[in-house]
């Protein structure tokens, strides 16, 4: 535990929400990732109950909501940053949440989405929209599709990152784990953890 | 036998003269974790993984090629050693292009359980994202540069033990590259024997069998204590 920073927005045993008798604003994001952790969250399963009571899921893709709210307590951020709109949610993201979790590879490594860096934006367009397309197909509008940024880059490269739960997915039980430490306004133990 | 007496962790530890600290601190069940390191190889403290603290010394020692002394006194386990293998570790990372998820070593690589072994859940330094290249040349085998963090296990392997040759390092710095024979694509190569040494020793994933797919290239180190214990001992066991 010495090894995360702290959490100053974290509140600790008796002011954790659980015990003000409060639901924990929980809110899930995706950025630039597969949805995998999405998927592993969902795996959660049975739990999912045991966890729905003492939680608010007040923003994210399985709940459809559209625009991200104040005042929450924890966002799992899913993804690297990879282009304009990333970059423009993940601020806001930042700015109204108290604990953000980099969730899984992408979200603390850049993972597979920043496998493009390397080769740049513009060669990642050409091979998608012209060279593999059908005819007449070219690069997309910037209007209509968030435009992609010079280089992918981790949450925490963008604004400050409260916590690390790396893993390609991180598994659901390691997902429970850090939930039900935060919901206990416990700072969530990382030991064992490991990309891929 | 001169034995040297010298003190690590606090313990007294009783060593031959021409040892170094790791191999002391080992034989006395001490861990000090390392990379480039491998039991039956030349030590070249390329990683610095080993880094420890001797009294009066004026910065940190790499174990794996610093000889014990008599009185010595040494620590292996100390928050600024703990802050610089982290250090290391994320600058291994940040360097190359190590991506887990998609790597065939994944569950099975070095750098990835050091990392973890040694708490380090993100890295706080730039990814340079390096344009490297992949030899595929070769019939059995397949480097990936991308991976490589040179730590020269397989220069080392294939000179010292197999006895060809064929690797060297070119380059310099963050330029570096392991390079075949006269930097040539590995399948063109005259010295190599297709013995598969070098893919058994590398740590990461940066050298595997062809046709291995994510997760599936688990190395066989135990080769090397069979082949050193045969040619020095003449005991042909497992």
């Amino acid at each position: 535990m010495a090894d995360l920073p702290s959490s100053p927005g974290l509140p600790a045993g008796s002011d954790a929400p659980a015990a003000r008798g409060e639901r924990l604003r929980l809110a899930t994001v995706w950025l630039g990732g597969c949805s995998g952790c999405h998927m592993s969250f969902l795996d959660l399963d049975e739990r999912l109950l045991a966890l729905a009571p003492r939680i608010d899921l007040v923003y994210s893709p399985l709940a459809d909501i559209k625009t991200f709210p104040a005042r929450v307590d924890v966002a799992l951020v899913e993804g690297a940053v990879a282009t304009s709109d990333h970059l423009e949610l993940i601020y806001t993201v930042r700015a109204r949440t108290r604990v953000l979790v980099a969730f899984g590879d992408c979200a603390v490594t850049g993972n597979v989405t920043a496998m493009r860096n390397p080769i740049g934006p513009a060669a990642v367009l050409q091979r998608a929209y012209v060279e593999t397309a059908s005819a007449g197909a070219g690069p997309p509008d910037d209007v209509l599709v968030p435009k992609l940024l010079a280089r992918v880059v981790p949450v925490h490269h963008v604004v400050p990152v409260d916590v690390w739960l790396p893993g390609c997915p991180p598994s659901a039980d390691v997902i429970y784990a850090v939930l039900t430490d935060l919901l206990a306004g416990r700072p969530p133990a990382t030991g064992g953890l490991r990309f891929g | 036998m001169t034995v040297r007496t010298l003190v690590i962790d606090g313990e007294p530890v009783g060593a031959r003269e021409g040892e170094t600290i790791l191999e002391a601190a080992r034989e006395h069940g001490i861990v000090i974790p390392t990379l480039c390191f491998l039991e039956g190889l030349s030590a070249v403290g390329a990683c610095r993984l080993c880094l420890v603290e001797v009294a009066g010394a004026p910065r940190p020692l790499a174990a794996c090629v610093t000889r014990v002394a008599e009185g010595m006194e040494v620590a292996t386990d100390t928050p600024r050693l703990r802050a610089y293998r982290r250090m290391i570790l994320e600058l291994l990372f940040a360097e190359g292009n190590h991506v887990c998820a998609v790597c065939v070593a994944n569950g099975h690589c070095d750098l990835q359980a050091l990392a973890a072994a040694q708490g380090m859940t993100s890295v706080r330094f730039p990814y340079r994202a390096p344009a490297r290249a992949v030899d595929a040349s070769h019939d059995r085998f397949v480097l990936d540069h991308n991976r490589c963090i040179l730590c020269t296990r397989c220069v080392r392997v294939c000179d010292e033990v197999e006895g060809a040759h064929t690797w060297d390092v070119a380059g310099r710095g963050a330029g570096s590259r392991v390079i075949a024979d006269l930097d040539q694509p590995w399948g063109t190569s005259d010295t190599c024997t297709s013995c598969g040494k070098c893919v058994q020793v590398c740590p990461t994933g940066a050298l595997f069998e062809k046709g291995r797919g994510g997760g599936e290239m688990t190395k066989r180190r135990e080769f090397l204590a069979y082949i050193t214990t045969a040619r020095q001992a003449h005991r042909w066991i497992r």
